[in-house]
């Protein structure tokens, strides 16, 4: 039953990623790339670029994205809606009791300590994302790596961290630049 | 009663028609689509207070899920009960439904072209570099609060997952843990004084 897994796995990414944007990123790897093999490591990282240029979530991008190359259009549509199921029960009841209890410390106490691995889980899926843009599958050597990919990184990096500009744009100036410097090697 | 129907039924499309506009044009996820919502619901039509928007991203963030879709249950919930909240929902996620499907359809005509594939290639790193910004703004952001507990928690969440390969729910788990018993011995302190 595709659509009965499908649903399941997105279940969980709905209910166990916390803090948005790219939070939900370690999950969905684990997931669709991990677990069910629906995807290839190369495909998700493609699948993380595409929803980076594209508006909404990237755990609902994933779930249709997935959902519909597994099982079709409803698949998508399964997918989306497990992925958003959690959302539905836990900020419902989450509105409910911050009404009630306003000012409670438990909860930031709570929060205080899911922080720091969202940053960790984060910084755990860009490893395996910038693996597989600087070297071909499976093999970590530095014989192996992309030196056009790895100057690409590194500078646009450096430009991120130095002039805050929009992460879109970076993005299509990196893929510019890839195509460009592997037409000039490939002249070459 | 009667009377309050057709006002009822244009509030809600008014809420779907501005929860799918913000969705179709937001991008960068959730943080960004809260300003808009912002920009939307308090300043435009003042159906929000500004502390309540506050309090909803606050909310939508520490809650799993998307931020965009929860902070779009809490607004809808708020303008028009559960009603509100589907239709808020609705519009939430059609858009990156429809545009997502579209793309995915294209996908492998797509991909299989060497151009494409290079440009691909190239964003890859692209996508790798601002994944890394976010980790070291986020990371120095946790470190500047100089709490010993977050930092190892960090340090320990990043080597189970990056090296030990640990499922990322149990980590999760392990983590709120901690953080419902930091919040019990805090409160027994509370009550010695």
């Amino acid at each position: 039953m595709i659509y009965l897994s499908l649903f399941i796995s997105f279940i969980q990414v709905g209910m166990f990623s916390f803090g948005g944007g790219y939070a939900a990123m370690p999950l969905i790897q684990q997931q669709v790339v991990e677990v069910h093999k629906w995807l290839t490591m190369s495909q998700f990282t493609d699948l993380i670029t595409i929803s980076a240029m594209t508006p909404g979530p990237i755990a609902v991008n994933s779930a249709t994205f997935v959902g519909i190359r597994i099982a079709g259009f409803w698949g998508a549509v399964i997918a989306t809606f497990g992925c958003i199921l959690p959302s539905c029960f836990i900020v419902s009841v989450l509105a409910f009791i911050y009404r009630k209890y306003k000012n409670a410390s438990e909860f930031g106490n709570v929060m205080s300590c899911l922080r720091p691995v969202v940053v960790a889980l984060i910084a755990s899926a860009g490893i395996s994302i910038l693996q597989t843009a600087l070297f071909s599958e499976n093999s970590v050597k530095l014989s192996n790596m992309d030196i056009i990919n790895g100057v690409i990184f590194v500078t646009a990096l450096i430009i991120l961290r130095k002039f805050k500009c929009n992460p879109i744009l970076i993005m299509s100036l990196c893929g510019v630049a890839g195509l460009c410097a592997n037409l000039l090697a490939g002249a070459i | 009663m009667e009377n309050e129907k057709p006002a009822k039924k244009r509030l809600l499309w008014q809420l779907f028609l501005s929860t799918l506009y913000i969705s179709a044009f937001t991008f960068g996820g959730g943080y960004v689509i809260i300003t808009f919502m912002k920009r939307k619901f308090v300043d435009g039509l003042h159906w929000i207070s500004n502390k309540e928007m506050l309090d909803y991203a606050a909310l939508a963030q520490s809650a799993p899920g998307a931020v965009a879709v929860n902070a779009a249950i809490l607004v809808g919930y708020d303008i028009c009960g559960f009603t509100g909240m589907i239709v808020a929902i609705l519009g939430t996620i059609l858009p990156p439904l429809i545009i997502l499907s579209v793309i995915s359809l294209f996908y492998s005509a797509f991909a299989s072209n060497l151009y494409v594939a290079l440009v691909l290639k190239g964003m890859q790193a692209g996508v790798a570099a601002v994944i890394f910004d976010v980790v070291l703004s986020l990371g120095i952001d946790a470190i500047k609060e100089k709490s010993i507990l977050s930092d190892a928690i960090m340090i320990i969440a990043f080597f189970a997952a990056c090296f030990l390969n640990i499922n990322v729910i149990f980590i999760i788990l392990a983590a709120a843990f901690i953080g419902v018993m930091k919040a019990i011995i805090y409160n027994k302190r509370e009550a010695k004084r």
